[in-house]
């Protein structure tokens, strides 16, 4: 595909990268909001290249890894409950929470299932009335539509043994949040592509004016990641802030509507805590009180509290709110690689194939795309 | 999990707007998906889809590309579960 290598091009990737040298007067410091650009940013010597031109800050953009532990220890609760399963995505069961993961509670007895789409669990429930299904519903705006139809089909169908737990988070807001933090270091946002494909970046405009920063909305592609740097430094050197879309091939302004209006259906904006990062003003989706009897928060809110297992408290040696929020690197985190693998994670950055200490783990910052000179 | 798996839309099954369904094939796999939230995709297009439902439209090239980037981180393990589900739930 001829495409293809152009969007590979070592060349094209060399010149990018002098542009960027010769134009960055200072060591900006840029944030990639997505987990995928984090690992592609690793995978491609991105960030070790331009390591002394460009500062890049790993943001919180892994859904496994900013849901909170207390989420977490309540869908433990839940899969303890007599006929009830509690299904998730496979990366959610090996996220601890504040004593143990998923995966450990299945070996007290707990019932849990992996599933590849909300939609199974719906099927599960549809096949087996018999056993009450909650479906642990995590992500961004890209997983939101999923779940939200899974609400939808179950009340076409009348199932009164599925409910869903939403910890649902939403980026723009996260976004804000870090921006506004008193310690914040951040001058310019490389957006999350493929959240805007669904939510679009008609709202980032009032945010990119608000607080003076661009915001570029880009791929996973090694030349999108450097043309989104390009497109920050060029903004940041010239004093104009707006937003720029980089990823025109996949995102619209508008995103997708009938996704929007999915989620607009089933759930509403709500402030909800991110792990790592604590409250967010309107940073989640909660039900719509029309369906509340989907809502498993509310079904099993006497489990909220309950605590019958040992204490260990793994939020102590993991460092994940400092990587998280970009005032620690991966491998300065006293347990990387020691203590702390992806086969027996401490922490969420840990676990999940998105997470910024599983791409420093997995990739280091060795490789660069100038060393590998032609890819394919 | 987060990350959307391109695919081409081979058949619609069902147009009801809430169960809304066609067959996509992602590189030899192929899975029924909803399809309520592109409603207007056509036998033949690409679709990207997240956690089994087709999310946004994207012409060949940039399905293609998808593909190549994801082969590098996960599209293995995204397309076994896929393949998962279909032997459960499908
Ligand atoms: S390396 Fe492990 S312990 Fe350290 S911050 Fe990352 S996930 Fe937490």
């Amino acid at each position: 595909m001829k495409y293809i290598d152009e969007y590979r091009d070592p060349q094209r990737a060399r010149l990018l990268i002098a542009e960027i040298r010769s134009r960055a007067s200072q060591r900006w410091v840029l944030m990639e909001v997505c987990g995928g650009q984090t690992h592609s940013l690793l995978r491609h010597g991105i960030a070790e290249e331009l390591r002394n031109d460009i500062e890049l800050i790993h943001g919180p953009g892994c859904p496994v890894c900013v849901t909170p532990a207390a989420a977490i220890d309540l869908a433990q609760s839940i899969a303890m409950q007599p006929k009830t399963t509690l299904v998730s995505f496979g990366d959610m069961v090996r996220v601890p929470g504040t004593q143990s993961s998923l995966l450990e509670i299945r070996t007290r007895g707990g019932s849990t299932k992996t599933v590849y789409s909300p939609l199974d669990a719906v099927e599960l429930a549809r096949r087996n009335r018999n056993e009450h299904y909650v479906f642990f519903a995590v992500g961004f705006e890209t997983t939101a539509p999923a779940t939200a139809l899974a609400v939808l089909q179950a009340d076409q169908l009348g199932l009164t043994n599925f409910s869903i737990l939403v910890a649902h988070v939403r980026v723009q807001p996260a976004m804000e949040a870090i921006l506004r933090s008193p310690n914040n270091r951040v001058q310019a946002f490389l957006a999350a592509g493929h959240v805007c494909t669904v939510a679009g970046f008609e709202s980032y405009s009032d945010l990119s004016k608000k607080m003076d920063t661009p915001i570029v909305v880009t791929g996973f592609e090694p030349l999108d990641l450097l043309e989104g740097i390009l497109a920050c430094v060029i903004q940041l050197e010239n004093g104009q802030y707006s937003v720029e879309n980089r990823y025109a091939r996949c995102a619209v302004e508008a995103g997708n509507i009938e996704a929007q209006q999915v989620i607009d259906r089933v759930y509403e904006v709500a402030d909800r805590p991110w792990r790592g990062l604590g409250e967010i003003a309107n940073g989640g989706y909660i039900l719509k009180h029309k369906w509340q009897r989907f809502d498993a928060a509310h079904r099993f809110a006497h489990l909220q509290n309950e605590s019958t297992l040992p204490i260990i408290d793994l939020e102590n040696e993991c460092q994940a709110a400092e990587v998280l929020s970009g005032r620690l690197r991966p491998t300065e985190c006293s347990a990387f690689g020691k203590e702390c693998t992806p086969d027996l994670p401490l922490g969420a950055p840990m676990v999940s194939s998105e997470g910024a200490c599983a791409a420093y783990f997995r990739f280091g910052p060795k490789e660069t795309v100038l060393s590998q000179g032609n890819q394919h | 999990m987060c990350l959307g798996v391109p695919g081409r839309v081979v058949e619609w099954v069902d147009r009801d707007p809430t169960f809304a369904k066609a067959k996509i094939e992602f590189g030899g796999v192929a899975r029924v998906c909803s399809m309520a939230c592109v409603p207007d995709a056509e036998v033949g297009e690409y679709v990207v889809v997240h956690a089994g439902i087709a999310i946004s439209r994207i012409d060949e090239v940039a399905a293609r590309l998808a593909l190549e980037e994801l082969k590098e981180f996960g599209l293995a393990e995204e397309l076994e579960e896929i393949r998962d589900s279909m032997a459960g739930n499908q």
